[in-house]
């Protein structure tokens, strides 16, 4: 039998890539699979997958939950569940195209559903906290079900095969969006299962991760203390919850969450000139110095309106960025962006630690 | 392999063939080729070949021991990796890992390289017009005569020459932007070789173990050479590149690390 996601650990090279258009002009799903082709070796087929932002327009108001369902009667539960506190307005399979590359697939289901008024004020929980409470009560009680995708006017695609052959799978192509972002795995941790696979997701925040990092322990165990569960073993996980602890619970910006968890060395603050920046910095590393997180990264975290992509302070993975009049292109080697866009400028690499921000222009999205 | 890319290499096979028999200049249209399949079709060739259209494609001329190979289109990671003799000129920029332990041969970059270029090279030389990315020179190592030469014409990323144990790094600091010469910890763990900076350095922090100097006559004369051969290289002035202080750094000891071991 195959073991899952956080069964076993085995002690990761990945290729990330993103696309995202200022103006929020929206794409389909083919130039961010062509970005995954010249990096096909940095997979193993043991999983891919995308986020799509802008995607469900006719349903922006309503949370898009993605789910895997292990057989029948896991998801008539499931529903039944849902329906205890949600206004389920749409229920349907997600379309696939069945093909070799891609095998063992579960049941994949998408619903659109708003939280009931009268759950909500029950327990005296806003929309979104209600939805993460809800998504993580899913995957770690409800055995055979597992929600992947979570956010309003947003989806996350994933699944076992090389991630051009997972845009085919999902048939990315009929869809439009704003931003993209992708991920080919290379599991090197844990043996790669559909759940597993990037991007990982809790409401709008999608994170792809290049990387293997060595705090995962010390962040898992900090974080678990706000109600989080990590169930899968895989760093990409907390990373994607502690961004959302940061940014929606705590209300940092990105910014300041990005000199969170790739914080400065204490030597390079101490060299700051700027005296605010340095007390900022010095602040930042003391109030959260479990949620540093160290050991190689690079990520692209996709969130409503916009992106954000980072390195480690040491920049132990490669990124590239490159831009074309409204888009802004970001992956792991410059192929990729060349793939999406032969005739991109600009081309040049983040320092580690260096944030890049990218927003769609207010209202355009 | 599909059997699209095997009728390819047969395509490419024959047109070699073709041209061996009496065409100097190849082209080889990489297409969907794979690095297996151009690296096939490069090899038992000692000609001016010319890679057209790469994309990310890894590893490409490893191992080449002659040839003279031009790559158009962006060469994936490891370009030229245990290069023995050969010489590469990209017309664009490169990804990471270029010349990645490379023994012999000549590698020339008319762009930008990415991370880790000439990583653990004891060998040959690199020429890159533009900029490099973190851990420019890591590792490089020097046996006898065998002296690796990294010369660089822009600006690096942080932690140059980590842990070099030989062999020589050149940055000149050409390309106009506000950014220091050289990012955050240079020279960290560097116990051999020798770098030289086009800069007087005073922005920039070094490890303990090394020392950093301004350049002596002696070394100017040393530096003059790399330089002429950058500015035949990439088409710019000698005289205008040379008008700058230099700094030479180098480690304090020949072997750092002695006292951490039990003599024996």
């Amino acid at each position: 039998m195959i073991q899952k996601e956080g069964s076993v650990r085995i002690p990761s090279g990945c290729a990330i890539a993103a696309v995202i258009s200022k103006n929020g002009e929206r794409m389909t799903g083919e130039p961010i699979i062509r970005a995954m082709k010249p990096m096909h070796d940095r997979s193993n087929g043991l999983g891919g997958g995308f986020a799509g932002y802008g995607i469900y327009p006719e349903y922006r108001d309503l949370y898009a939950l993605h789910l895997f369902f292990d057989c029948r009667d896991t998801r008539k539960a499931c529903e039944a569940f849902l329906k205890e506190c949600f206004e389920v307005v749409r229920g349907e399979i997600i379309p696939t195209r069945k093909m070799p590359e891609i095998t063992d697939e579960p049941l994949i289901w998408r619903y659109f559903v708003a939280p009931l008024r009268s759950v909500l004020s029950n327990l005296q929980l806003d929309e979104k906290s209600f939805v993460a409470r809800t998504v993580m009560k899913i995957n770690t009680e409800m055995k055979g079900a597992y929600v992947f995708s979570s956010g309003k006017n947003m989806g996350t695609f994933k699944a076992v095969g090389y991630p051009e052959d997972v845009g085919a799978f999902y048939r990315l192509e009929e869809y439009s969006g704003y931003c993209w972002t992708a991920h080919g795995r290379y599991p090197t941790n844990t043996p790669g299962w559909w759940g597993g696979a990037h991007p990982f997701t809790l409401l709008d925040y999608a994170v792809v991760h290049n990387g293997e990092i060595s705090s995962y322990d010390a962040n898992r165990r900090f974080i678990e203390m706000f109600g989080y569960k990590c169930t899968l073993q895989t760093d990409t996980e907390v990373i994607t919850y502690i961004l959302d602890y940061l940014v929606r619970v705590r209300q940092l910006t990105l910014r300041e969450a990005a000199n969170v968890i790739a914080a400065p060395f204490w030597s390079t603050i101490e060299a700051k000139q700027d005296a605010y920046e340095k007390e900022k910095l010095r602040y930042l590393r003391t109030v959260f110095p479990s949620l540093l997180i160290t050991g190689p990264f690079s990520i692209v975290l996709g969130f409503d309106g916009g992106l954000m992509a980072l390195n480690d302070r040491l920049k132990l993975r490669s990124m590239v960025v490159g831009e074309k009049d409204d888009k802004v292109f970001i992956a792991s080697e410059e192929a990729a962006v060349r793939a999406m866009e032969p005739e991109a400028e600009n081309i040049w690499s983040p320092a580690g630690g260096e944030p890049v921000i990218v927003t769609v222009k207010e209202g355009m999205f | 392999m599909t059997k699209r890319k095997t009728e390819k290499i047969r395509f490419f096979k024959k047109s070699m063939e073709k041209s061996q028999k009496g065409l100097y200049n190849m082209i080889i249209e990489v297409g969907e080729l794979d690095h297996r399949a151009i690296n096939e079709a490069l090899r038992g060739t000692d000609r001016e070949v010319t890679l057209s259209g790469c994309m990310g494609q890894r590893f490409i001329c490893a191992g080449m021991s002659s040839g003279n190979v031009e790559v158009c289109g962006i060469p994936g990671n490891a370009l030229g990796a245990y290069l023995n003799g050969a010489h590469i000129t990209v017309r664009g920029n490169a990804q990471d890992a270029v010349g990645d332990t490379m023994n012999a041969g000549t590698i020339v970059i008319h762009g930008n390289v990415g991370d880790a270029v000439g990583y653990a090279m004891r060998g040959g030389r690199i020429f890159v017009k533009g900029d490099a990315g973190y851990r420019a020179g890591i590792h490089m190592k020097a046996y006898r005569e065998k002296i690796p030469v990294l010369v660089i014409g822009g600006k690096t990323g942080s932690f140059l020459g980590e842990y070099q144990a030989g062999g020589v790094i050149v940055v000149l600091g050409l390309s106009k932007d506000t950014r220091r010469i050289v990012g955050n910890f240079p020279c960290t763990g560097m116990h051999g070789g020798k770098m030289i900076l086009r800069s007087d350095c005073r922005d920039l922090v070094f490890p303990n173990q090394v020392t950093a100097r301004p350049a002596t006559p002696e070394d100017l004369a040393e530096i003059q050479g790399y330089v002429a051969e950058y500015c035949a290289l990439f088409k710019e002035t000698e005289a205008d590149v040379l008008r700058s202080p230099f700094t030479v750094i180098t480690p304090d000891s020949k072997n750092p690390y002695k006292r951490l071991y039990v003599a024996n």
